[in-house]
């Protein structure tokens, strides 16, 4: 009782910076998601549930949380196979295996929006090395098909050594005695995989998957950056339109309402995920 | 241990004493300091900051901070925002985008300013800045310097194959067509059509070129026939004429620049700035070069987009009377002319169009002055920060073939409908 008792008053400073910090912050722009806000007009008043009326039919919404969706789903999937493939060539021994691991990392490295800088010019139809490379004259960022699929391969591009490097730390606290004990029980190195390393791994899979389906849904800068949300919107993500909304036509009012479902989103992903990694390490 | 942990804190308190007491009696006795804040100066900023040196020696007991905001324009905006909105009184003299005036008008965030420019002095100023700075027939911000759209060709090529420099749209995609056809690795006309602001600029030239507009009366009439005919022959460029390469859709002011600027391009619509770049040293197409007003179409009068700076002043400043002073002075013939002639400013006076010093150094501003007085401003409505939100993608929609012009801009109408609902 008394251990609980001291442990309460250890955290106390911590709730106290954190309610300033994040909760306060939370619960204003759900107060501001009520309002009908705009700063120009100097309007500010009630209006209830007006903002996530007006949501509802909202087509820029409904596109931006499709293109949020496609963008999450395709580059969180591509990183996890991609990593994985990755961390288990980086798991082998070979020689200059610290000096790889090292240049697999450089692209993590870079800043995002330098990163989208770069591409911006390797995607570019005349000058860029990419149709260079590959004998094309297609028009990547312009096009409304190769425009999103352009933004989630500098992503994937970017977000894999990452991905490669955690899954990486999980093989390596597989014990290699259960590996040698397979191989006498005559398993393939299929079977090892599926049986042994899978398992093993999915506690840290499922971690990598919190990490990245969190920060793909809130994807903001590398999209911004490289195509401002065009052609026609069709690279524009709920952040994006959220940032628009609220900071380049300064409606505070629905730009919160935004806001507070991307956090919505966001809040559900990771109780779905948090659901399965407790199951998870209960087993 | 307790001890010197208290020696710490006194010492921390005696500091913060003193700076209260150096603060608290700088403020009475020491000159006025004014805060100026502007965008990056492009290269050097010398010769801004010696011109502001010679207003603190006119101008005894004022002093002038000059601060730079970061270079991107969405940046600089949502710091006014956000500072004005807090009725910050850390800045006392701001320099605005074209577009921002009438909505920080709105919002009661700027100075009643027109008695600086009495009726007859407002007369030696081009009119397209003048009217993009005055609200409800008030003035509140006074041009700075000033920007338009303009075509530039090269003079070298036209003239080989025999052709002026056009006079309508039709005429343009004529000697583009028939020249890149002879002529391979040569794009015919280039211009900016990703989805940004840039692309409302473009876009706007052809409405207004055509006879057309976004607000009359303030109502949208941008679903007109004209209307839809302007965006339809842009979309023709690119998928009819091919004149246009589709690329476009990404292109923004510096990216056709660099295509330009390597020879790759017979017509390019671009700002004025790039000008000196073609014709520095070392530049493949010195010389080759010309520039002039856009087309429009047939029977009808060539428009550019208005662009430029404006200097206003902060409603919340403890200064206003120097504001006023500082304003001015950077508004004035002489100050104009001295930043033409370094930074490369483009002055809002007409009268130094004329200026034999300043058409010495730069031969091409006397073909600026007739574009600058068909410049046009961008609708001027506290709104058209919201417009602008919904004409972006539309137009880039019609561009890339993903909506049909009449459909893009028949949604943009509704959507402009829904705000300028929005006061009521």
């Amino acid at each position: 009782m008394k251990v609980n008792d001291q442990g309460n008053r250890f955290i106390i400073p911590a709730i106290i910076i954190l309610s300033l910090v994040t909760i306060y912050p939370i619960l204003y722009v759900l107060y501001l998601s009520l309002h009908r806000k705009l700063l120009i007009f100097n309007i500010s008043r009630f209006v209830g549930l007006e903002n996530y009326l007006f949501l509802l039919n909202d087509d820029r919404f409904w596109n931006a949380l499709k293109n949020t969706v496609y963008f999450t789903s395709v580059s969180v999937s591509l990183e996890l196979l991609f990593g994985l493939s990755i961390a288990l060539l980086l798991n082998r021994s070979f020689r200059l295996r610290g000096l790889v691991r090292a240049v697999v990392l450089i692209p993590w490295a870079i800043p995002t929006v330098v990163s989208a800088k770069m591409w911006e010019w390797i995607y570019n139809p005349d000058f860029g090395i990419l149709n260079y490379l590959i004998g094309t004259q297609i028009n990547w960022l312009g096009s409304s098909f190769w425009a999103m699929n352009a933004a989630i391969f500098m992503d994937v591009w970017k977000t894999t050594p990452f991905v490669a490097i955690l899954l990486m730390a999980g093989l390596q606290n597989i014990p290699q005695e259960l590996y040698q004990a397979g191989k006498v029980d005559g398993a393939g190195r299929r079977s090892l995989f599926v049986r042994i390393t899978l398992p093993l791994l999915k506690p840290v899979i499922l971690v990598v998957l919190i990490f990245r389906t969190l920060d793909a849904f809130r994807v903001f800068d590398a999209v911004y950056v490289l195509t401002g949300g065009g052609p026609a919107n069709t690279t524009e993500t709920l952040s994006i339109y959220a940032y628009k909304v609220l900071f380049q036509t300064l409606q505070f009012g629905y730009g919160s309402t935004l806001s507070v479902v991307v956090f919505l989103c966001v809040g559900a992903i990771s109780i779905f995920y948090m659901r399965l990694l407790s199951r998870e390490t209960r087993l | 241990m307790m001890k010197n942990r208290q020696i710490f804190f006194l010492i921390i308190a005696i500091v913060i004493l003193i700076g209260i007491s150096i603060n608290g009696s700088g403020a009475d006795k020491g000159p006025i300091v004014l805060v100026f804040k502007h965008g990056k100066i492009p290269g050097d900023s010398e010769p801004l900051k010696r011109l502001l040196e010679k207003f603190e020696n006119e101008h005894e007991g004022i002093k002038v901070k000059d601060e730079v905001l970061p270079a991107s324009t969405d940046e600089q905006h949502q710091f006014y925002v956000i500072n004005l909105e807090g009725k910050s009184a850390d800045f006392d003299v701001l320099s605005m985008d074209v577009i921002w005036v009438p909505e920080f008008a709105r919002a009661g965030w700027l100075k009643d300013i027109s008695r600086i420019l009495p009726e007859e002095e407002r007369r030696e100023f081009f009119s397209g800045p003048i009217q993009a700075v005055t609200y409800h027939g008030r003035m509140y911000a006074v041009p700075w310097y000033i920007d338009a759209g303009l075509l530039y060709y090269r003079k070298d090529i036209l003239q080989q194959y025999g052709f002026s420099p056009p006079k309508t749209w039709y005429e343009l995609v004529d000697s583009a067509r028939q020249i890149t056809a002879k002529e391979k690795g040569l794009y015919g006309f280039i211009w900016q059509g990703k989805q940004y602001e840039g692309l409302v600029c473009n876009v706007l030239e052809y409405f207004w070129g055509n006879g057309g507009d976004v607000l009359r009366d303030g109502v949208s009439v941008i679903n007109t026939t004209n209307n839809i005919n302007s965006l339809q022959f842009m979309r023709d460029m690119i998928a009819k004429y091919k004149i246009t390469p589709p690329f476009v859709t990404t292109s923004i002011e510096e990216s056709t620049r660099h295509i330009f600027g390597d020879g790759k391009a017979l017509f390019m619509r671009n700002w004025p700035y790039a000008w000196n770049t073609f014709e520095r040293k070392g530049s493949s197409i010195k010389g080759k070069v010309g520039i002039s007003q856009l087309p429009a179409f047939p029977g009808k009068q060539s428009a550019s987009t208005l662009g430029g700076w404006q200097l206003g002043i902060n409603r919340y400043s403890r200064h206003p009377k120097e504001a006023e002073q500082l304003i001015k002075f950077l508004i004035s013939l002489e100050v104009q002319k001295a930043l033409a002639l370094t930074i490369g400013y483009k002055p809002t006076r007409k009268s130094l169009y004329h200026d034999p010093d300043l058409i010495k150094a730069q031969p091409f501003i006397a073909h600026l002055a007739p574009i600058f007085m068909k410049a046009r401003p961008r609708p001027i409505t506290p709104y058209y920060l919201m417009l602008t939100q919904v004409m972006q993608p539309e137009f880039s929609a019609a561009l890339a073939g993903i909506k049909t012009p009449e459909e893009a801009l028949n949604s943009a109408h509704q959507q402009i409908e829904n705000i300028l609902r929005v006061e009521q």
